[in-house]
């Protein structure tokens, strides 16, 4: 008999465990965006190759223990079937396929605040999208939702927490924001910079440095510090004076790019200005929380994806550039593929298109792609 | 517009791996040279359906949009098409071809003689469809006094529709080689 496993139980895999995935996708999408991870083996052979049998791939294969993944499921099933047959022990199929694993988020709690209340995040690990939710006192603000707000509303249940505050760094390009619906659902005020607002069709609260917002009554503060670079309006978040939410600017292991809205020549030296001179003179001992990973491996083995923005400026490569023109080419040339349906997902993010669900999740397939190297 | 095939197979409403299984078992069934259209709602199909016809060495020709329906459009092909011999001694190389289109000559004429799904989705400007297997019968439609270009996929099908029309009194015949497979000049 095969078994379904939960994209859920499979991100617990990628950070804790061990698995061997044999993904029936074709061999495009494999090569564009597949599930990886320290204890992960995985192997491609299209389904299509497989619907005369399995015998070719068996020799390629544990003798038990195979996940099948596939793009929705239906593949995998008839995959994991014929390998159940062919004597293969504990076959399990990826529920939901590579849609589902797309669109899961593992919340990790990172830390308390001083004056009581957590910050978590939320590990978007199928794109590499992360998502934060602050909490104190019975509120809770959420930061670069993902387009799927279910998550967050579960925990707020569970946690007996309001949403008060949908925030977002900047006007996302790799995925659709859940911001402005989850605080029409919830009555939370959605913050957006108003430089990145321009065309959008909706009203919203202006996230710019003096605004600064609270949280319960033990005013947690979220301070907004303009840094632009990835897009014109990027606001970066210093919360609680601990820890840095840096949106698409900086990464752990990369920086932001500054092409997504069209503008790479323009936002150079404001990317710059903003890495090495704002950056440069905040508390080292902040950590950085950034919007999205590149690389598994930035994961720690709680799954979360945090460094301290002194070891930051000691270790990665995209603030250490002496020279301004080697900056300039550095983030403008050889940038990897720009992330699926960019251009769509800017119109929906700012209210001009309206596209179905399926069509919004058809538009967030694949890696999210908003690092100058992959 | 419709696209004459041999057969057509409704996938609409499924979702994958069914399309693609479906198509295997109807192709198992198809002559050598024949053309099926699929009809399938699922997006997936598109990537899935080129990779499965470049893995099994089947033709896939192209894909049209219909409203929320794509249609595929496949040939089945030949194990040996690639490689069996021409006979008929009149031949063009591509780029002659080319060269010889170029002038732009009254009493040329360039018969492409693939199914018309295939010429649908790439085409020599200029160039009349008659498929191999109408040929026959449209035979007489040709004027024997113009100098005829015969040309398919890889030289085959051309290959026996030259000889065809020598044997029908046609005298001045050429068969074009390699054919549309390795054709670099403009298409339509």
């Amino acid at each position: 008999m095969i078994k379904a496993l939960s994209a859920k139980e499979v991100a617990k895999r990628v950070v804790e465990g061990s698995m061997f995935i044999l993904d029936v996708r074709n061999e495009g999408d494999y090569k564009d965006w597949r599930i990886e991870g320290k204890g992960i083996e995985s192997i491609n052979r299209p389904y299509f190759d497989l619907i005369d049998g399995v015998e070719d791939v068996l020799e390629h294969l544990p003798k038990e223990e195979v996940l099948v993944v596939c793009a929705k499921e239906g593949s995998s099933i008839m995959v994991a079937e014929m390998l159940d047959e062919a004597g293969i022990k504990d076959v399990y199929y990826l529920e939901g396929g590579m849609k589902s694993w797309s669109e899961y988020l593992m919340p990790v709690k990172l830390g308390d605040l001083k004056d009581g209340g957590s910050i978590y995040q939320f590990n978007r690990i199928g794109k590499g999208c992360l998502s934060y939710l602050v909490e104190s006192n019975g509120e809770a603000a959420i930061i670069d939702s993902a387009r799927t707000i279910e998550a967050y509303e579960d925990f707020a249940k569970e946690n007996n927490l309001e949403i008060k505050h949908m925030i977002d760094t900047h006007l996302h390009a790799d995925h659709i924001s859940g911001g402005r619906r989850l605080s029409e659902k919830t009555g939370a005020t959605y913050w957006l910079p108003p430089k990145d607002a321009d065309e959008v069709t909706f009203s919203f609260a202006a996230l710019e440095e003096g605004n600064d917002i609270t949280i319960g009554n033990t005013k947690i503060e979220i301070q907004p510090l303009y840094t632009p670079g990835h897009t014109i309006g990027s606001t970066s978040m210093i919360v609680d004076g601990q820890f840095l939410l840096s949106g698409d600017i900086l990464f752990v292991d990369s920086i932001g790019r500054p092409d997504l809205a069209g503008k790479a020549e323009d936002w150079v030296s404001d990317l710059r200005d903003s890495l090495y001179n704002k950056y440069n003179n905040l508390s080292k001992d902040l950590v950085v929380l950034p919007a999205h990973f590149g690389k598994i491996s930035e994961l720690d083995e709680k799954g979360a994806v945090s460094a301290p923005l002194g070891e930051l400026f000691e270790k990665n490569d995209g603030l250490n550039i002496k020279n301004e023109d080697e900056f300039r080419r550095a983030v403008t040339e050889n940038l990897p593929p720009q992330p699926n349906a960019y251009q769509e997902i800017r119109q929906t993010n700012m209210g001009k298109i309206d596209p179905t669900n399926d069509e919004q999740r058809e538009m967030e397939i694949g890696p999210n792609r908003c690092a100058i190297t992959e | 517009m419709s696209i004459k095939v041999d057969h057509v197979l409704d996938c609409k409403g499924l979702s994958c791996p069914l399309p693609i299984v479906r198509t295997k078992k109807v192709m198992d069934q198809l002559q050598a040279g024949q053309v099926i259209e699929v009809q399938a709602t699922d997006k997936g199909s598109l990537a899935d359906i080129q990779g499965w016809a470049r893995n099994t060495g089947n033709q896939y020709l192209g894909t049209k949009e219909d409203g929320d329906v794509l249609k595929h459009y496949l040939r089945k092909s030949n194990p040996g098409e690639v490689k069996e011999a021409a006979k008929f001694e009149h031949t063009i190389q591509n780029d002659e071809l080319e060269k010889v289109l170029a002038e732009n000559k009254e009493d040329m004429l360039l018969l492409d003689v693939r199914e018309p799904a295939e010429y649908e989705f790439k085409r020599i400007p200029g160039a009349v469809s008659i498929p191999l297997g109408e040929l026959e019968s449209k035979i007489e439609t040709l004027d024997k006094n113009k100098e005829i270009h015969v040309i398919c996929r890889t030289g085959s099908r051309s290959d026996m529709a030259a000889q065809m029309l020598a044997e029908n009194g046609f005298q001045r015949v050429k068969n074009v080689l390699p054919g549309m497979v390795e054709w670099n000049g403009p298409t339509e």
